[in-house]
């Protein structure tokens, strides 16, 4: 349902970017006609979008700050640091160095990785195939897609579908059950629908298949929303975790770094099997708030590296959308 | 989803079958992947559903389990748990209407009255970052400021002020739910807001300012009737998913708090279906569940003809 939210998201979008080029224009200065505004307005409106900046910025602030402190830093605040005093980066040192943290690191990155390789494809594909009216079938396979936004079987069938295929503690169960998001399809789809018919043409009429239509004209041409797709499968593996819950609760070798930062973050335990194997051995009691500091901010880095990139194709993305359509 | 179903064939199909087989085969092959994988993982649970007619074995798998009818129906109705968990979940959705649903609204109006476009595009990047936050990252987060040794508390206790744990009471947890998902949500729901209001004709705000029309006279005659689509869309789609309050951020909590404010209609089928081996039961919830979703979406939408309004899909 999320996911139909999301579609009239997307349509809307195209139009808002589409017309913020007319608005730059039209609207960098206050319109004649409109009053000027208020003292008291002008504060309150600082000051609201002023919280609204605030309480997302100032708890990452803290976050960041604690993650670089001494334990005698963090002893003298009485828990979390506000501001930096003795800045090191020993808690990442220690965090880099123990084994469930580098471990829990690959298998995340591992399973966004090889997962939106997976899921992009395929959806890339189904898109293009879907894409050409008048194409045998493609209304019937629309229909079929579709219908899974609004119809399914719920956790325990899916459950009981994917531990039958033997995905139980396999790391394929992570990934395969939802590599198919049909909302990104129908956002792809969209888009080379747009394509230019007689560009496509001229390459049919060059011999091209459509194959070579895919990735010769269709795929350079909507480089934007390819990536912003791959990007929106990206942070979503990067965040599952119920799927572990789900499919690997207890290999604790097995988990991603969301499942490590809910275990001995989150709940504060040690990681379990992490006495008897030696594994884990830093976090096996409850391990020092700047180390912990340190794994929420691991979890964060990687978004916040894709963020401009995701913000810049964001708008290019939609902003063809928009001359497209 | 009109838009799907509404382009016309750009040639006509007066090629036979085979030969329309042929011309588009490498087009059907690439939708296999994504066919395939629905199939198995979308299609194939729906027949699962029978298992809530069932007392499913998982020894004996879906064929050989014994059919029970609507004994888990039964069973459910009669648990005190369930309806527990049906209160929790339509009390929360209440409460996330009242108190969620006008926020995006608010701050789509005032973000876009800010006059730099970069100032109001830096606000809203900032403002949207904890949509892409994992749940356990957001309620990490929430813990650290507002938990037992969180910087609240800290705060208190280094005034001698007696503390004050909002992560683990029960009582206050409603509140504690809604402002979770206002602080990770609200910011990206001001997007569609924000695209209805620019798509506002600028030229109606001037002409009614010419005619004399003050600020709070413009928002009620021109604004607010601008937005009003959107905002019947979005309310159609929030009493659709009324039995869908959020399900990680549920499991995650549900240790600190307890089961009797934690559990919801989507935790129940996990807790007393997967974790208790008991999958009958738990796919008998979500069955339940499920139904009376399409038929919320169903209501909500006629709601939304009735207004005049396109809701989810059109008449």
């Amino acid at each position: 349902m999320t996911e139909t939210l999301t579609i009239e998201r997307t349509r809307d979008e195209r139009d808002v970017t589409g017309r913020t080029a007319v608005r730059k224009r039209r609207r960098g200065k206050r319109p004649v006609w409109e009053e000027p505004p208020t003292a008291a307005g002008q504060t309150a409106k600082g000051l609201t979008l002023g919280v609204v900046v605030a309480v997302v910025l100032v708890p990452l602030w803290i976050i960041v700050v604690t993650s670089l402190s001494t334990q005698a830093a963090v002893n003298r605040a009485g828990g979390l640091v506000i501001w930096p005093t003795d800045v090191t980066f020993e808690a990442y040192r220690v965090m880099l160095g123990d084994p469930t943290v580098r471990n829990a690191l690959l298998v995340s990155l591992g399973i966004t990785v090889v997962g939106t390789v997976v899921s992009l494809v395929v959806s890339v594909l189904c898109a293009y195939g879907l894409s050409r009216s008048g194409s045998v079938a493609h209304r019937f396979i629309l229909v079929l897609l579709i219908l899974t936004m609004f119809l399914s079987g719920g956790l325990i069938p899916t459950f009981l579908v994917v531990t039958e295929l033997g995905g139980y503690g396999q790391y394929w169960a992570l990934i395969l059950p939802g590599a198919v998001s049909v909302f990104n399809i129908l956002v792809l789809r969209a888009f080379y629908s747009d394509t230019s018919a007689d560009l496509i043409e001229a390459a049919r009429i060059d011999g091209a298949g459509d194959w070579r239509i895919l990735w010769s004209i269709v795929l350079p041409t909507s480089r934007a929303v390819t990536a912003v797709v791959a990007l929106f499968y990206g942070v979503g593996y990067w965040n599952s975790f119920f799927n572990v819950m789900l499919y690997m609760p207890t290999d604790s070798e097995k988990w991603p770094l969301q499942y490590v930062l809910l275990t001995y973050v989150n709940r504060g335990n040690g990681l379990p099997g992490s006495v008897n194997s030696g594994f884990g051995s830093q976090f096996a009691q409850t391990a020092p708030l700047s180390l912990q500091m340190a794994v929420v901010v691991l979890t964060i880095v990687p978004l916040l590296l894709v963020y401009p990139f995701m913000q810049k194709h964001f708008r290019v993305g939609v902003l063809t959308g928009a001359v497209k359509g | 989803m009109s838009s799907v179903d509404t382009e016309p064939p750009a040639r006509k199909n007066k090629l036979s079958l085979r030969v329309r087989l042929r011309r588009d085969r490498s087009l059907l092959l690439m939708t296999v992947p994504a066919v395939a994988l629905l199939l198995v993982f979308n299609y194939v649970p729906l027949f699962g559903l029978l298992t809530a007619f069932q007392d499913y074995n998982p020894l004996v798998g879906v064929w050989n389990s014994e059919w029970v009818g609507l004994a888990q129906f039964e069973a459910l109705f009669g648990d005190s748990l369930f309806w527990g968990s049906l209160t929790n979940t339509l009390y929360l959705s209440f409460v996330q209407l009242i108190l969620f649903f006008p926020i995006p609204i608010a701050l789509a109006l005032l973000l876009n009255s800010v006059l730099s476009e970069r100032l109001r595009n830096l606000i809203q990047s900032i403002a949207y970052l904890p949509h892409f936050f994992s749940w356990v990252l957001a309620i990490t987060i929430f813990q650290q400021m507002f938990g037992g040794a969180g910087l609240l508390n800290q705060f208190l206790r280094s005034n001698d002020i007696s503390t004050w744990d909002i992560m683990t009471n029960p009582d206050t947890f409603v509140l504690l739910i809604t402002s979770q998902a206002i602080w990770k949500e609200a910011g990206w729901s001001i997007i569609v807001f924000l695209a209805a209001l620019a798509a506002i004709n600028t030229d109606l705000y001037e002409s009614s300012a010419v005619d004399g029309a003050g600020r709070w006279r413009r928002l009620w005659h021109i604004t607010l009737p601008g937005m009003a689509g959107v905002i019947m869309l979005m309310l159609v789609l929030r009493l659709g998913n009324a039995l869908t309050v959020g399900f990680e951020q549920f499991l995650i909590q549900r240790q600190a708090v307890g089961h009797e404010a934690a559990d919801v209609l989507d935790t129940f089928a996990f807790y007393y279906g997967i974790a208790t081996n008991n999958y009958s039961y738990g796919a008998a919830a979500g069955l339940f569940k499920s139904v009376i979703s399409l038929l919320l979406i169903w209501g909500a939408n006629k709601l939304a003809h009735a207004f005049g309004e396109d809701g989810l899909y059109r008449k």
